[in-house]
């Protein structure tokens, strides 16, 4: 087991570079600061509203809208699995226009 | 009549081929979804959109450059971050570039800053004497380098059929890498474990957008965590880790799934007991049959949390669709043993009925991609099925049925190209 971890040294001379001088050379970290881009959009067409306001808490759009076509029971199902699982904060008089986008947009029998 | 001959690699395997530029086009254009058009009348989107080979839509995905630190991507989701290497990239060598290589968060508390004098690393729960170790500290231990294979479990889920929800990735989340670090067993040994541990659970600086919801962790068991393999790697390709692929610090667990190469590892809990939380006993959990495999719909299936990863293979300069001149044709690609070495990789150019073996090129590792490569001759013009398939050195090769669950973990189906001889 521990022969496929090789020592820094080992696998550098006789691998990965034939500069032996390499080896001397020590990883360096440096502190990082990033921006990552602004999600902004929001679902498109009529009826909405439900998901605008209900599913963009945690995630944005494209985790519903990348998803192909299920049937209506699938979509109940990943509804109730958000709310129950990740403790979204869906407002339950929603849930009905919720699932009605995603049948309409995203549905199959 | 096509008829196949074995070459071996040359020594440029990893280097830019005239090969790789003959074919890089044809690629492009697959990648595309443009196959039979011609560069000029590409439609405006053809810039910035891909089309993924998968069975039903959507299809189309952004190609993004505004993620910190990465080049180009196929952007699955913006928030958190879900992003995938674009497939080209695995034909450039078997070390996927640091700003290529694919980004998976599930919780979008991520922080964007992080200062490597006050960053620390806990140690804590069923040990003699818990840690505080900063970056200078883990620098000081002895360092360790290995090459290896990140692969999300969900990697190709959009290939199942019938579909199942969650990230619709083609097979891009996955990325071959040489990490540097230390070994978790020298870090767990400085703060000594107690007799009674069972587990050991890592988690990140990530934290779910709500309070209640579920933390991303995930746990090892004790004697997998001392192996001496599992990993906490400081470097990925010589330099600091790119930001969204875990800076500063990511565990890395050589032959098993990405689920447990915890991200912006912080936090090393030593268990008494085994871990219950969600990530462990309910996701990332897999049926217990040959190749986690069920029917759609079947219920009652003991589910155990998934581990190791199996054998794959891919074409990298051929994609389905291609059209290639009569004559030889130089095919090449990547494959990995899951968690062990690649035995073999072999080639089928008449729908899987014969199978040749192919030249494997440099061997980095048992945990590494290796790439393959070998000569075909296409005799007459038509269609040509291409398979390749992998078996590892403990024997498992490559299913010629893909396998099915309702997560979608573990595709590893011999991979098929559909390509046409002109
Ligand atoms: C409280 C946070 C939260 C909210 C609000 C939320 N989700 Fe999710 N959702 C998640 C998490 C966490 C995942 C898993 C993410 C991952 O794997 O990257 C997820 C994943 C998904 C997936 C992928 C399939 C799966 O089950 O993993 C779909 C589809 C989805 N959510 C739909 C929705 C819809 C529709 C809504 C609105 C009702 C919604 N989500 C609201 C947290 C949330």
């Amino acid at each position: 087991m521990h022969r496929s971890i090789i020592a820094f040294t080992c696998l550098a001379a006789a691998l990965l570079f034939a500069t032996p001088g390499w080896v001397q050379e020590k990883i360096t970290l440096k502190s990082t600061s990033v921006d990552l881009p602004d999600p902004g959009a929001l679902f498109p067409g009529p009826g909405a509203d439900a998901v605008n306001s209900n599913c963009l808490a945690c995630h944005s759009t494209e985790m519903v809208l990348t998803q192909p076509a299920f049937p209506k029971a699938t979509w109940e199902a990943e509804v109730q699995k958000m709310i129950k699982v990740y403790k979204a904060p869906v407002d339950e008089k929603d849930v009905g226009a919720i699932v009605d986008y995603l049948v309409r947009t995203k549905g199959k029998s | 009549m096509a008829h196949m001959v074995s070459k071996r690699p040359s020594n440029s395997i990893m280097g830019n081929s005239a090969l790789a530029a003959a074919m890089s086009r044809r690629t492009a254009l697959w990648q595309l979804g443009l196959a039979g058009l011609s560069l000029a009348a590409a439609p405006a989107f053809a810039e910035d959109m891909i089309k993924l080979p998968l069975p039903s839509d959507p299809r189309e995905r952004p190609l993004t450059h505004d993620f910190p630190q990465k080049g180009t991507m196929i952007l699955q989701r913006t928030r958190p971050p879900l992003l995938e290497t674009p497939f080209d990239v695995f034909d450039r060598g078997v070390f996927t570039p640091n700003d290529q290589f694919f980004v998976r968060w599930h919780w979008a508390v991520i922080p964007t800053s992080v200062e490597i004098n006050t960053f620390k690393l806990t140690v804590r729960g069923h040990v003699n004497q818990a840690l505080s170790l900063s970056i200078d500290d883990l620098l000081k231990l002895p360092q360790v380098e290995l090459a290896a294979v990140n692969q999300c479990s969900g990697n190709s889920r959009g290939f199942y059929e019938p579909r199942v929800p969650g990230a619709q990735w083609a097979n891009g989340a996955m990325g071959n890498a040489l990490w540097t670090g230390v070994r978790l067993k020298d870090v767990l040994d400085r703060a000594g474990v107690k007799a009674g541990a069972v587990q050991v659970r890592l988690n990140g600086l990530d934290d779910p957008v709500v309070p209640d919801g579920p933390d991303f962790k995930k746990s090892l068991d004790i004697e997998h965590a001392r192996d001496g393999e599992v990993m906490i790697a400081y470097a990925m390709n010589r330099e600091q880790l790119p930001l969204l692929n875990g800076f500063p610090l990511r565990l890395i667990v050589p032959g098993w799934y990405s689920t447990y190469w915890v991200k912006m590892l912080s936090d090393i809990e030593v268990l008494d007991k085994a871990d219950d939380n969600f990530w462990m006993a309910v996701a990332y959990t897999i049926p217990d049959t040959p190749h986690a495999s069920v029917t759609p719909g079947q219920t009652g299936v003991k589910l155990v949390p998934i581990n190791k990863m199996v054998p794959r293979s891919f074409f990298t300069n051929v994609a389905d669709g291609t059209t290639l001149p009569v004559g030889s044709a130089p095919l090449r690609g990547i494959a990995f043993g899951g968690d062990s070495g690649v035995a073999k990789v072999e080639l089928s150019i008449d729908s899987g009925k014969s199978w040749q073996a192919t030249a494997l090129g440099k061997d980095h590792g048992k945990y590494s991609f290796r790439q393959w490569q070998a000569n075909v001759l296409l005799g007459a013009k038509g269609s040509h099925s291409f398979m390749v398939r992998c078996t590892n050195q403990a024997g498992d090769v490559q299913p010629g049925t893909p396998n099915w669950n309702g997560s979608g973990f573990m595709r590893n189906v011999i991979e098929t190209v559909q390509v046409t001889a002109s």
